[in-house]
């Protein structure tokens, strides 16, 4: 198992946003969470990914508990993951944007930056490599020197995962990547993950959209009101009951 | 070949600055532009943590102050070496400097620059309080100025003027180097979001700190130069009213940009010597014109000179696509 979560609990005061969860993500799979709005996917992400501490449980990586270890460390240990609204800094270009991508893989300093000593202009090197690679992988090599502000939100979607790949990460997690962009560009981005996927990366999304997630996915957690209700391959997850229920409310026969 | 490079623009820009009190035969003007240049030192401190940083500070003029006093009370007091006592108000800024981030550090946004103005004043008040030490609002009086390196004397406008043009062409060639870097992308990453940032593996903490201590060394060391270019100091020089001048510089040059803090120094205090006929009534040039600025060019003059550079190159590419475009079409 790449990632292991433990009875992982989160309250919120008296909200508990991610109760008792166990759930567990094989190398080289595509993983997916559903749920309605507001059944703690984003804050499962969060524990993850180290912004919050989870009130009890844990979180293995490979085996190593990994529960207490700040978002930097976790980043750094290989795991990657982007934001539901895309946070780049428009006044600048696509490369300029990811090559900051790799520089928890480099070593230099304040110093070498003021003496611009060789192994600056090394790492400098490397990262600006480095961001040209993961932006051909993700399809933007033309696009490197527009700004941020001027390329179509699909685009920004594109960037906010070649900033993760930069980081050279095992598993990446997409929190919404296609919320807000049109069906076709949906595909191509449906495309994007199942070719990270085929290179060997790990993936665990959010989605909402059903019919991208059946597609995409090989194994799936449904949460509600914070619990997991279900979990299986889409085809399990397509006729579970309490599943249908959640989404539908009230009885099954809906 | 273009004439009209950037490099060659900076390299006569450097000349002129070098031939400068060969051509102002007044010392007045030297003055002024000595202590324009040590306000901008200052203003690149404030500019490498709030502009690049994303964290406004407001105790910067505090850090001044520390620069100046412990270069003041090392020579006055302790009777120290000119450049020795350089280098320990530098030292002393920065640990204190150090304390202070660490704390500071951990408030973001508004609740920074409210927790650092807070800051700011209390160093102010320990200044104008402590008697013993500081000698309160008497101020310290006679320090020397610079010591002489071998046969080079600072005793002169011109030699002063020099000396501080040297520290703040150093200045700016650390700030154009580390702005560059990846060191300074890391920091660009903190402003532009820190969440994101810690995602992709910047400790953050780590690098707020080392940004924070870089710009209170260089608001200490231009305060320092202050105290041996004045030969005065009271606690004035930390009080909320330079901070908010030292602030203004930045905001008009252009916060976040690498020319802006010398571009609005010069501008404002040029500008401010030579409205002196209107006294206190020169806010009301100042405060409109900083409004205007703020609201249409939130980067300044330098920023809005860059967006303009920019947006010039832009079009000029747009242009060759579309020739390109047009082109592929008829072949």
């Amino acid at each position: 198992m790449l990632i292991e979560t433990k009875n992982l609990t989160k309250r919120f005061g008296g909200l508990a946003a991610v109760n008792n969860v166990d759930f567990s993500i094989e190398k080289g799979r595509i993983n997916a969470i559903i749920g309605p709005n507001g059944a703690g996917k984003s804050t499962f992400f969060n524990l993850i990914s180290g912004f919050h501490r989870p009130t009890s449980g844990t979180v293995l990586f490979k085996g190593i508990d990994i529960t207490k270890l700040p978002a930097n460390e976790i980043a750094g240990l290989g795991i990657s993951r982007t934001f539901q609204t895309t946070s780049l800094f428009d006044q600048s270009t696509v490369l300029d944007n990811v090559i900051v991508g790799h520089r928890l893989r480099t070593k230099s300093n304040l110093v070498d930056a003021i003496l611009r000593t060789k192994r600056l202009k090394r790492e400098e090197a490397a990262c600006r490599d480095k961001a040209m690679e993961v932006l051909d992988i993700v399809g933007l090599t033309e696009s490197a020197d527009r700004m941020v502000s001027n390329i179509s939100q699909e685009e920004k979607k594109r960037t906010a995962i070649a900033l993760a790949l930069a980081t050279e990460p095992e598993i990446i997690f997409l929190d919404e990547p296609a919320a807000g962009i049109n069906p076709d560009e949906t595909e191509g981005l449906t495309e994007l993950i199942k070719k990270l996927n085929q290179s060997g990366l790990t993936v665990c999304l959010i989605e909402h959209k059903m019919h991208m997630i059946m597609n995409l996915a090989d194994h799936i957690m449904v949460l509600n009101y914070g619990e997991k209700i279900a979990e299986g391959t889409p085809k399990e997850i397509r006729g579970n009951e309490a599943v249908i229920k959640a989404y539908l409310g009230g009885s099954a026969s809906a | 070949m273009r004439i009209l490079t950037k490099r060659n623009g900076i390299i006569a820009l450097i000349i002129f600055a070098f031939s400068f009190p060969y051509i102002a035969q007044n010392d007045y003007y030297l003055h002024m532009l000595t202590l324009s240049f040590i306000w901008a030192i200052a203003v690149y401190g404030i500019n490498l943590l709030s502009g690049y940083t994303g964290y406004l500070s407001l105790a910067h003029a505090g850090f001044f102050a520390i620069g100046a006093y412990s270069l003041g009370l090392l020579t006055v007091k302790a009777e120290m070496n000119f450049w020795l006592a350089l280098i320990c108000a530098c030292l002393i800024t920065c640990a204190i400097g150090f304390l202070i981030g660490l704390i500071a550090l951990r408030t973001k946004e508004h609740f920074f620059a409210i927790y650092t103005l807070c800051v700011g004043y209390i160093i102010y008040l320990v200044i104008d309080k402590w008697e013993g030490l500081t000698e309160g609002v008497r101020g310290l009086i006679g320090i020397p100025a610079p010591g002489n390196i071998g046969p080079i004397t600072f005793d002169t406008a011109a030699s002063q003027y020099y000396l501080v043009l040297i520290f703040l062409l150093a200045v700016i060639l650390i700030m154009y180097r580390i702005i560059r870097s990846l060191t300074g992308r890391t920091y660009m990453a903190i402003r532009n979001s820190e969440d994101l940032a810690q995602t992709i593996g910047i400790s953050t903490m780590k690098n707020k700190l080392t940004a924070f201590v870089l710009s209170t060394f260089f608001a200490g060391l231009a305060g320092a130069l202050y105290a041996s270019f004045i030969r005065f100091i009271g606690p004035d020089i930390g009080s909320t009213a330079i901070m908010f001048d030292l602030l203004m510089y930045l905001l008009v040059g252009g916060i976040g940009t690498l020319s802006g803090p010398l571009v609005g120094t010069l501008l404002l205090v040029i500008l401010s010597q030579n409205l002196q006929f209107l006294q206190e009534y020169r806010m009301l040039i100042f405060g409109p014109l900083l409004t205007v600025i703020i609201i249409f060019y939130p980067r300044g003059i330098a920023g809005a000179f860059y967006d303009w550079q920019r947006k010039r190159k832009d079009n000029e590419l747009s242009g060759v696509r579309g020739e390109l475009h047009i082109k592929a079409e008829e072949g």
